[in-house]
């Protein structure tokens, strides 16, 4: 089974090198960089907004308390749906692994390819028409969520896949119950791989989150629609960079997390 | 009596396992993996279920612990019917060490020998204690061993720990799957050696699966024989195994070599060794050379105070020979096999080998003819022909 990941920041098993390969030091060195670009990247972006007579529909968009707010905004967003995510996706995965409910592991996954593949702009759309008396915020999170699922679905079946069977038959044949098994064998084997899976989606989540914008439901969207809406491009950009600025910094932490949260010994 | 494993020569004991009619059929399999099996294992013994591939042996111990539920049959633990028992409670009666070890990557070697116990709701001192006791039993040192994961430890130190855990819990009944299966063959020896020790204190029930007919001659009490179609062929000692193989199947499945292969079953200790005339050390050096001349020997080997040998004492010895004699390359013990002696003399191109007891002493030297005769006598070990047995007594 592939574990396919989006971005080529998220690696999947077997694939990129993962924590164990790199010394410590090596990985420690890598894991300044996503912040390092993210600072540059902002502090440039100061100089250069800073240095320019803003008009009053710029300074409108431009200002601490707007962007704070947006960003705010947008954080709370990307973490609620990527909670309910995790929820909904790391049991969805683990259920299309048991005995019996496997075989539906093929149509599901292919549903869920379906669902991603659909652009989230279309989705959020769709939903916004299909369910008109949600409110906005309801109908944002729940596109969102069916459009980031997919990875850790995915990964949580690939994770639990590729537990050593001798390794389960050992706990089983020992008397260890089938939850025990999944709980104390599988799980904290598969750790890594869905962890991989849970990264791609935070960074497919901070992306799509921005779209949240186009049903009224906030966001640093707010900021890119406005500079598109005004043609001031000098607020396009400063949205775009913010956008692309935080989901570098969540990649960064969940690369973090990756490292930290993987069992010992795998 | 070839087709079923009833035991009509062993003990009267109640069977600790007993299979009736035992039977599995795989979905969308037209032939029973495992047929209608009757197989008696006696308390404290090794049956080792011996076989081709795909012969059914590892399902036949799926069946026993029920990780495979059998089609038909019954399943009797210590008398009683486990064939509907709660599986998991069933398990964890039984100790089951499985090739590939199928350790927990992600856990201490302490962590995985202490699962059962845990499972069990031991409390954490008696399952530390019991841990440091199973680590120090398969030979690996508590302290260097307890913390490390199990890919920190060899192929064979991983399959040390997977008997440990077996252990775990002290259960009465063993199953193992090839335990000492893909590690090299010196590996192989040294487990196998320890394991019999182990089970000459523990005395366990164990079924025990291999294909090697080597491994299985010397790990068995008694050996299952089954063939491709998972009948079995024969159930008997190695011993009559063989020297009289049922059917054409079993003598072609022990292949060539069998006379070989009985040397390692007999002990030195069980075989009167030939007495051989010896020389103390009390004797004076000049009457040594005289001493062997005057026997019908070649050799005498030159004992020590405490009665060890120093060395063997030619014929036609002088100088520092009638000191020390020439080196003594190996001693075997009671302990050992034929076979071993044999390797012995070989190895040192000569026709006999000390015999020493387990503090060392000197009991006899062992010959070429004395082994020679035990592999041509059928029943048993054999006496040595008269005439190579010299007069007993010290020169
Ligand atoms: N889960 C399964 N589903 C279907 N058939 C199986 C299954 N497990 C084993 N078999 C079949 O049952 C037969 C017996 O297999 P088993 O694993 O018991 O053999 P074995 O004697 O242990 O062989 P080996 O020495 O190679 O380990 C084989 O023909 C095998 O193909
Ligand atoms: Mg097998």
């Amino acid at each position: 089974m592939a574990v396919v990941s989006e971005q080529g920041a998220a690696p999947a098993a077997g694939g990129t090198p993962g924590p164990g390969t790199k010394g410590p030091r090596a990985r420690w060195a890598t894991h300044l960089v996503r912040p390092a670009i993210v600072v540059v990247a902002l502090v440039v972006l100061y100089l250069y907004v800073s240095s320019r007579q803003l008009d009053s529909i710029e300074r409108r968009s431009l200002n601490a308390a707007y962007i704070l707010s947006r960003t705010w905004q947008h954080v709370q967003l990307t973490a609620i749906v990527s909670v309910i995510i995790l929820l909904v996706a790391v049991p969805l995965g683990v259920l299309l692994t048991r005995d019996g409910v496997s075989r539906f592991s093929g149509p599901v996954l292919t549903l869920a390819n379906i669902s991603q593949a659909i652009p989230s702009i279309g989705l959020i759309v769709l939903f916004a028409v299909a369910f008109l008396s949600l409110p906005v915020y309801a109908i944002a999170v729940l596109a969102f969520v069916i459009h980031g699922v997919l990875p850790i679905v995915r990964n949580t079946i690939a994770g639990i896949g590729q537990v050593d069977r001798s390794v389960i038959e050992a706990a089983r044949g020992m008397g260890m119950t089938k939850l025990g098994v999944l709980v104390s064998v599988e799980l904290p084997l598969a750790v890594p791989v869905i962890l991989a899976g849970v990264r791609t989606t935070l960074t497919i989540t901070t992306g799509t989150v921005a779209l949240a914008t186009f049903i009224g439901a906030g966001g640093l969207g707010d900021i890119i629609s406005n500079g598109l809406a005004s043609n001031r491009n000098i607020v396009l950009v400063t949205g775009s960079v913010l956008v692309a600025a935080l989901a570098l910094l969540i990649d960064w932490l969940a690369a973090i997390a990756e490292d930290n949260l993987a069992p010992r010994g795998v | 009596m070839p087709e079923n494993g009833r035991t009509d020569t062993g003990p009267t004991a109640e069977p600790m396992i007993r299979l009736e009619q035992l039977t599995k059929r795989y979905p969308g399999q037209d032939r029973p993996a495992v047929d209608r099996l009757d197989l008696d294992v006696p308390p404290g013994e090794i049956v080792v279920l011996l076989g081709p591939s795909g012969c059914g042996k590892t399902t036949t111990m799926k069946l026993i612990n029920r990780l495979i539920e059998p089609t038909s049959g019954t399943i009797l633990l210590d008398g009683e019917d486990v064939t509907r028992a709660d599986p998991d409670a069933l398990r964890r009666r039984i100790g089951y060490a499985i090739q590939q070890t199928g350790l927990f990557p992600h856990r201490s070697v302490a962590d995985n020998v202490a699962t059962v116990p845990r499972m069990l709701g031991w409390d954490r001192k008696r399952v530390a204690g019991r841990v440091d006791e199973l680590l120090t039993l398969v030979g690996l040192d508590p302290d260097t061993y307890r913390g490390r994961l199990p890919r920190q430890l060899s192929g064979g130190q991983q399959q040390r720990v997977g008997v440990a855990r077996a252990l775990g819990a002290d259960p009465e009944v063993m199953l193992m799957d090839e335990p000492f299966g893909a590690i090299d063959p010196l590996t192989r020896e040294t487990l196998q050696n320890e394991f019999l020790r182990i089970q000459s204190e523990l005395g366990k029930t164990i079924v025990f699966v291999t294909h090697d007919i080597d491994e299985a001659v010397k790990m068995g009490d008694r050996i299952a024989i089954f063939n491709a179609g998972s009948g079995i062929e024969q159930y008997d000692t190695p011993e009559r195994i063989l020297t009289e193989p049922a059917t054409p199947f079993v003598s072609e499945f022990v292949g060539s070599g069998a006379a070989i292969k009985r040397l390692t079953l007999s002990r030195v200790g069980d075989v009167p060794v030939p007495d051989w005339p010896s020389i103390g050390q009390d004797t004076h050096r000049d009457e040594r050379a005289a001493a062997v001349r005057a026997g019908a020997r070649e050799f005498l080997p030159l004992l020590d105070a405490d009665r060890r040998p120093l060395g063997w004492v030619p014929a036609d010895a002088s100088g520092d020979v009638l000191d020390r004699g020439l080196p003594i390359v190996t001693r075997i013990g009671p302990g050992d096999s034929l076979f071993a002696a044999l390797d012995a003399m070989l190895a040192a191109n000569s026709s006999a080998v000390v015999v020493v007891d387990d503090a060392g002493a000197y009991r006899g030297v062992l010959d070429l003819e004395t082994i020679l005769s035990t592999v041509h006598t059928d029943a048993g070990p054999a006496v040595p022909r008269p005439g190579t047995v010299a007069t007993p007594g010290t020169v």
